[in-house]
């Protein structure tokens, strides 16, 4: 993805953003990390995550994440589709990874 | 590997604002942490309820075994009145961390630094400034500061301390709600000017770092772009509404 | 499993009390399912940044097992017969409000124009922003859904699913899909965003269905 373009599409949501109560509803990932330590079996939050819908590589610690919901959802910072879902239940934790087109753990 | 609970014990507490107080938990079996990292703290009830939170470490990497969170008190919130209301030092706590391998700052990684908060999100940089201190380091820093009021900014008298000290700490604030009788600082949220200002001393090869409500980091991140900043030395942590 | 430590003077959130409601305390208790809190916020949750179609651009649909699809612009769907519903409402996160007041159609008068393939058993309510849900089609029948824009009197505000979501009261709240765009009529049942991934697949907050295999 060409810088040009992200930071005008950054730009556009900045501009959505502005008028969004959901904004103020997502954190960063960074804010998940714990969590994101028990899935990935280390502190992934400064590390670089795919998604696996527009590919870009983005620090994992920088996704956003809703979690004043049934359950938390990690979305790409560059294109809002949905990176990681995590639901707690009784019986365990659930988690989608599709959106994960890959990690690099930390070395 | 997941990142363990451990307990840690209140030693202290200090009240920074009318509504931010600060909890010492001392930690021995802790680790060590970098400035910007954050803990999380799990409350259970004795039906097994449980909720979790995470937090800023406020202090220094230089204090072993303890770690200083602070908190602001949201009315109406499940975890920040109760560990207003009820916590006290004796209580012990659960605490999981240091997290965060992105927002941080150490003196190795040098300078000049550009800090900007809004509110409670000063939390993670006065443990960047507070480290910066005890390492001696006279690195060219800035903390552009956003509060509401001059009775609700955190940490106001030690910041006044740091700036005093003269080893190239400054502070700019600005008030947007209500100024004091003979205010002369900024009355206005943070903006590409007022950034401007803060950079243009600082330089190019700048670091910054933005923490705070999401709206103003967004603002900032992108003002600091416009301002020739290059992206991968802006970092920024939004708190979302701050933690209830 | 090791012995979960507790937290001196912690309970979390509990009953928030809402005594100017005017609903009588035995009332109130007899209303709030298993499991819940009263409160008489409207909690504003998300799983994602808020959808803004334009109202030009946007419109509601029926389709899938059905004779022929449907679709209703903005200006068209508030032609349709609406009405107002006081409903309760009661969320998996356990808050539930009572007497919440709606303005809208019926899911019966969206399904008046379209002839059902008698094959169709399940309508997927689809949304803007890719969210979706399930539900049996005798769910959605009889009053028991309608599409609502309009909340206490005023327009259904974006961050609450508005221009217009689904509003299903008899389930937990995540069965009522913000934002939503149509209802795609099937003869298999199709797990939506929260059921395939530990929810209850039924949702009904009588019965405590917040997981799958409660």
């Amino acid at each position: 993805m060409s810088e040009g373009r992200a930071m005008d599409e950054r730009m556009q949501r900045l501009a959505d953003m502005r008028d969004d109560p959901a904004v103020d509803l997502s954190l960063d990932a960074n804010a998940i990390g714990g969590l994101l330590a028990g899935i990935f079996g280390a502190d992934v939050t400064g590390s670089d995550g795919q998604c696996a819908s527009c590919s870009t590589v983005s620090v994992m610690g920088t996704m956003r994440v809703y979690m004043r919901g049934p359950g938390i959802v990690v979305r790409c910072p560059a294109c809002t589709q949905v990176v990681l879902r995590v639901v707690e239940t009784p019986r365990g934790t659930m988690v989608d990874l599709r959106g994960v087109a890959a990690v690099r753990l930390p070395g | 590997m997941a990142i363990e609970w451990q307990l840690g014990t209140v030693s202290s507490t200090r009240d920074e604002t009318a509504t931010v107080r600060t909890f010492t938990l001392g930690l021995p079996a802790w680790a060590g942490h970098r400035p910007g990292q954050h803990v999380d703290l799990r409350l259970t009830a004795d039906d097994g309820y449980s909720v979790e939170r995470s937090y800023s470490i406020a202090s220094e990497p230089e204090r072993a075994r303890e770690v200083d969170i602070t908190v602001e008190r949201i009315p109406g919130g499940e975890v920040s009145p109760f560990l207003h209301e009820v916590v006290v030092p004796g209580d012990r706590l659960e605490v999981r961390g240091p997290i965060g391998g992105y927002f941080v700052w150490e003196a190795a990684l040098g300078g000049p630094l550009l800090l900007v908060a809004g509110g409670s999100g000063v939390v993670p940089l006065m443990a960047m400034a507070r480290h910066r201190a005890r390492a001696g380091m006279s690195i060219p820093t800035r903390l552009v500061f956003s509060s509401r009021t001059y009775d609700e900014v955190i940490y106001r008298e030690e910041l006044d301390r740091l700036a005093a000290a003269r080893d190239g700490f400054e502070v700019v604030h600005t008030l947007t709600r209500g100024q004091p009788p003979g205010w002369t600082g900024f009355s206005r949220r943070i903006d590409e000017a007022m950034l401007a200002d803060a950079l243009e001393p600082l330089g190019a090869a700048t670091r910054a770092y933005a923490c705070g409500p999401t709206a103003l980091v967004e603002v900032v991140a992108n003002a600091l772009v416009r301002l020739g900043l290059p992206p991968d030395r802006i970092r920024t942590e939004r708190f979302g509404p701050t933690g209830t | 499993m090791t012995e979960r430590f507790v937290t001196r003077g912690f309970v979390g959130r509990r009953d928030q009390g809402t005594s100017d409601d005017g609903i009588a305390p035995d009332d109130r208790r007899r209303r709030t399912p298993p499991g819940q809190y009263l409160t008489s916020d409207f909690p504003v949750l998300s799983a994602g940044p808020t959808p803004r179609t334009p109202l030009d651009r946007w419109s509601l649909r029926i389709e899938g097992l059905v004779d022929r699809p449907v679709e209703w612009s903005w200006e068209q769907l508030l032609a349709l017969p609406a009405r107002d519903w006081v409903v309760d409402i009661s969320c998996v996160t356990k808050w539930t409000h009572l007497d919440m007041r709606w303005k809208g159609v019926s899911v019966d008068t969206l399904l008046e124009g379209v002839e059902l393939d008698p094959r169709a058993a399940f309508a997927i309510a689809w949304s803007d922003g890719g969210y979706t849900t399930n539900l049996p089609l005798g769910d959605v029948l009889n009053n028991q859904a309608f599409v609502a824009y309009e909340y206490d009197g005023r327009p259904l505000a974006p961050e609450h699913g508005g221009p217009a979501r689904l509003v299903v009261p008899a389930r937990y709240f995540w069965k009522s899909a913000k934002w939503i765009r149509g209802l795609r009529l099937q003869d298999r049942d199709e797990p939506g965003f929260w059921e395939s991934l530990g929810y209850n697949n039924r949702g009904d907050q009588w019965l405590e269905e917040r997981y799958s295999g409660d």
